[in-house]
């Protein structure tokens, strides 16, 4: 029985596949690398609607997604993400 | 090809278990072999295809779920559940179907809608997206919007 998805591989994943500025994997199934949530910051998410993004990702970890019991995501352009720490 | 993925492709999802499934109906028309069928179809079958294309078609909104909106039981489902209450959404122009009771459907949806996850949701016969998106929508105010052009709820009273 696998082990699920590592955090390493998925972040790997995300970043290299989405040229992500910034990825942040977090697993939400106590360690047992079947839930995660992410949070990817991207310049490919300019001009997208929530629904294209969202499939955009779900494409680029699809063999991961697949594995996992549960997967949820947020998707931020560079400049959206800016605005976003910035209300911090 | 792993392991893993030849171990799914030889279970038996795309065999006609229409006789068990509440959802289909007379599968077993056109199929040919099993080896074929199971090769062809994967998960979706053609004429579990048709049945979701009828479906998203009839019914102003369309929910795939884990559980029911009575007992929900995921996470995810149950915030989908939620956040359609809060709009005001009478669920009597719901169609939900419970993925959890029907294996072939719960896989079938996922390669029907290309998307890897459920909840699921279709609102006038367009893909809309899961938890995180429903969710957004809500917050941003677009799903509202959404709702009130389909004509599926009423403007709500808002204080000026």
């Amino acid at each position: 029985m696998s082990a699920g998805i590592t955090k390493e591989h998925l972040e790997q994943t995300l970043r290299e596949k989405l040229s992500a500025d910034h990825v942040e994997v977090t697993d939400t199934s106590g360690g047992c690398g079947q839930n995660y949530d992410v949070i990817i910051v991207s310049s490919i998410f300019e001009g997208k609607t929530l629904l294209q993004k969202h499939r955009l990702v779900n494409d680029a970890a699809k063999n991961e997604i697949a594995q996992l019991h549960a997967f949820s995501q947020k998707t931020y352009t560079p400049t959206q993400w800016v605005e976003l720490s910035n209300k911090k | 090809m792993s392991l893993r993925s030849l171990t799914r492709l030889a279970r038996p999802f795309a065999f006609n278990t229409s006789l068990t499934s509440s959802f289909i109906k007379n599968a077993s028309n056109g199929i040919k072999s099993p080896l074929v069928s199971s090769i062809l179809c994967r998960y979706l079958s053609e004429s579990l295809k048709k049945s979701l294309d009828e479906t998203v078609q009839k019914n102003d909104v369309v929910l795939f779920m884990k559980g029911t909106p009575e007992r929900p039981q995921c996470g995810f489902s149950r915030a989908v559940v939620q956040i359609l209450h809060a709009q005001g959404l009478d669920f009597s122009k719901v169609q939900t179907f419970n993925v959890l009771e029907d294996n072939e459907l719960r896989e079938g949806v996922k390669e029907y809608s290309q998307w890897p996850t459920v909840p699921q949701v279709y609102i006038k016969g367009e893909f809309i997206g899961g938890c995180d998106i429903v969710l957004n929508m809500h917050q941003s105010g677009e799903l509202e919007d959404l709702l009130l052009k389909g004509g599926l709820v009423e403007e709500s009273e808002k204080e000026e």
